[in-house]
């Protein structure tokens, strides 16, 4: 893989990064002359982290094989090439980033064992990992005992914050409510009617948008249903939302489901262009396996969409294509995942360190100028400040840019009066 | 939850919510068809089964790219063949399956559970090397989209009314083929009595071949068919998987009837169950009701009477 595009984007980072680790003291009393400006590695790796002279180990943790392959496939992916294109940047404080890939087979244990196996056995400076909840909450409690650093990739349901964890993707809030104001003032909405998946995720965005709903916009939610992960039948809900005719079908189905249900609305004769969709878990991603032609004209609201038109995304995503094949398409976790490497890398360089703890303290305030998402920053609860953008399925399975917010969101993982 | 709702909107809510549980009905019966003959005939506790109906579903797909890159003339047609290659593709795996692992587990059927189970997570792993982790998306010919406009309130999916016709066709063939022809008087015998059926000189092997075989091809058709209403993933399989051997465990293994008749019963309480309450509540009030029932009457809602 060449990184000739992105040269031209990250050189003005390069420079200041170089010129940061000029003013960088410790240079005097380097032992080797091929890494004169890397800082001493006693110095920089107070906790017995894997760091040497040369290389800083970190892990990489998703499912390539089970049910979850499907969507962890492209994290991986995205992770890879960040490591990629750092390491030809000349890595983080000189040394180069080698990676561990562990599989968590999409069984929740196999993930916190794997996590233990990485922080324990080889000391990885941080794991940029995991995609369900259940898979992160089951690795949270190691990261916490080990003091490890998780860069966490996908959108959820917030209700979190910890020291060890950095949220790349947004939290629900963040997600849900500046697109359900928008359609409801685009639109004139009033009534919803909200299906989902069967768990924490839609159950907790679905709580969240009822309360916005009832509360702020003052409409009702006609109908909430929720169908078993992996439920293939919705001629029977299809039948409800054709009967209490809402304006809006907000919907959080995930996985395999995804496909039967949009597949089933089209087939039921219910057309998008007309009915108004707002869809929080499909991403390209999904649309490779739905078909663009059963959900072209649905909105779906989250932070990235491989489409947008800006100098970092148009960089990004040749690079990307080029690194994984013409055909692939790139989802909003995918972009957050992309993002793991980078602020990590930016967080050791701020803190001179690769201490964990120094880092969980540097986090906040550290910016990344080059994200495909456009500029993002890590807030003082480790979310990510990010816009809220809502697109607009179109028939060759990308999505039409429709609306973004003016200013970046606010993370608020514990939101008030939303609970 | 009627109060605010005309007359003539609940009629046409009946009518469409009678056509989703007809169509959830042709679902399980083409589902559980071929489990029916490998597990109700033959007593193999197929766990793979889910993976013969994604072989099936991979090969619509590829058929499906063939016929965009070299045949786009011919597109509108290329599901009938689609399905027919699916057929052979899962019947010959079956086949060849059944020759490498099952003819030595016959008199130990348990343990035909584990070894299908086995075959069922590399088949996914093989899928998943070969056609990549990603689900695939199975473009269709324009006239197997949208709906039949009955009336202004009233649509019926065509891809449903097509799963209906395809059920009520590949079920009147298996019922042929097993209760009037001699191959079917065959295959019965051999799950009576195989010493007595190879006595009267029935080659059992190969009967045991062609059963497997084409319960598996049905197990393809099944798939191929699905690529309509679901996703096609290396692990798509396993979305079928459990109400397959809920229908045929329900319905009797043995029997062909039985598989029917439970089919219609489980996906008419479902549908009906799932407009009144939310769905993930409608499935455990049906699976409740099914254990109920198999607790009274264990042998499933039809048995054949055999001494044995």
């Amino acid at each position: 893989m060449s990184d000739e595009p992105n040269k031209g984007l990250l050189s003005p980072l390069r420079r200041k990064l170089l010129m940061g680790m000029a003013a960088v003291p410790a240079i005097t009393m380097l032992p080797r002359a091929s890494f004169a400006q890397a800082p001493a590695t006693s110095a920089v790796n107070t906790t017995g982290l894997a760091v040497t002279d040369t290389e800083v180990t970190v892990g990489i943790l998703h499912s390539a094989t089970g049910t979850m392959a499907i969507s962890e496939t492209g994290s991986i992916e995205a992770e890879k090439l960040a490591i990629e294109q750092i390491n030809a940047m000349g890595g983080v404080l000189g040394r180069k980033i080698k990676f561990i890939q562990e599989d968590g087979a999409s069984d929740w244990p196999t993930f916190a064992e794997k996590a233990k196996k990485l922080l324990v056995n080889d000391k990885v400076a941080a794991i940029m990992g995991c995609w369900t909840s259940a898979s992160r909450k089951a690795v949270l409690p190691v990261m916490e005992q080990y003091n490890g650093m998780l860069y966490y990739p996908t959108f959820y349901e917030g209700l979190e914050q910890s020291k060890n964890v950095i949220y790349t993707g947004q939290e629900a809030t963040q997600q849900i409510l500046a697109g359900l104001n928008w359609i409801a003032k685009e639109k004139g909405a009033k009534s919803f009617f909200f299906i989902g998946s069967d768990y924490i995720w839609p159950r907790t965005s679905n709580k969240i948008a009822r309360k916005h709903v009832e509360n702020v916009l003052k409409g009702k939610v006609v109908g909430e249903e929720y169908y078993p992960l992996g439920n293939t039948q919705f001629n029977s809900v299809i039948n409800k939302i054709k009967l209490t005719k809402p304006d809006v079908i907000f919907t959080d189905v995930v996985g395999g489901s995804n496909v039967a249900f949009y597949k089933q609305l089209k087939a039921a004769g219910i057309d998008l262009s007309k009915q108004a969709l707002l869809t929080i878990s499909v991403t390209e991603d999904e649309i490779d396996g739905i078909g663009g032609e059963n959900i072209a004209g649905a909105y779906a609201c989250m932070k990235y969409f491989q489409s947008l038109d800006n100098p970092n995304n148009k960089t990004f995503v040749p690079a990307f294509k080029k690194a994984w094949g013409e055909k692939t398409v790139i989802g909003d976790v995918t972009q957050a995942a992309y993002l793991g490497p980078w602020l990590w890398k930016l967080t050791v360089e701020k803190a001179g360190s690769f201490d964990v703890d120094k880092i969980a303290a540097a986090s906040p305030g550290v910016e990344f100028k080059g994200a495909p998402e456009g500029y993002v920053r890590i807030h003082e609860n480790h979310h990510l400040w990010s816009k809220t953008r809502v697109g607009r399925a179109k028939l060759d399975g990308q999505f039409e840019l429709i609306y973004e917010t003016a200013d970046l969101v606010e993370p608020d993982p514990f939101p008030k009066g939303y609970q | 939850m009627f109060g605010d709702y005309s007359i003539g909107d609940l009629g046409s809510i009946f009518v469409m919510q009678g056509f989703a549980g007809l169509i959830l009905f042709s679902v399980y019966v083409l589902m559980a068809l071929g489990l029916a003959i490998i597990f109700g005939q033959m007593g193999v506790i197929n766990m793979a089964h889910g993976e013969f109906m994604i072989l099936g579903a991979y090969v619509t797909w590829m058929t499906s790219n063939v016929f965009q890159s070299y045949l786009p003339g011919l597109f509108s047609g290329y599901f009938f063949l689609a399905m027919i290659l699916a057929f052979v593709a899962s019947g010959a795996l079956g086949m060849l399956v059944e020759w490498v692992l099952i003819r030595h587990l016959y008199k130990r059927p348990l343990d035909t559970l584990l070894a299908t189970w086995g075959l069922s997570l590399m088949l996914q792993q093989a899928y998943r090397s070969v056609f990549g982790a990603r689900e695939v998306g199975v473009e269709l010919p324009q006239w197997m989209l949208g709906s039949l406009h009955v009336t202004d309130s009233i649509e019926v999916p065509i891809n449903g009314v097509f799963v209906m016709c395809l059920t009520v066709l590949i079920t009147l063939s298996v019922a042929y083929v097993m209760y009037m022809s001699r191959w079917g008087r065959q295959v019965r015998a051999v799950v009576q009595n195989r010493i007595m059926a190879g006595a009267v000189g029935i080659n059992t092997e190969k009967v045991d071949r062609y059963t497997f075989g084409l319960g598996c091809g049905i197990a393809g058709i099944a798939g191929s068919a699905f690529t309509m209403i679901g996703s096609t993933g290396p692990t798509s399989g396993q979305l079928y998987i459990v109400d397959t051997f809920l229908v045929v465990v329900f319905g009797g293994a043995a029997s062909l009837l039985g598989t029917i008749a439970s089919a219609f019963s489980i996906s008419q309480t479902q549908s009906t169950l799932e407009f009144f309450m939310s769905g993930s509540m409608a499935k455990v009030l049906t699976l409740l009701a099914v254990v109920g029932i198999l607790m009274l009457r264990p042998q499933g809602l039809f048995a054949l009477k055999v001494r044995k």
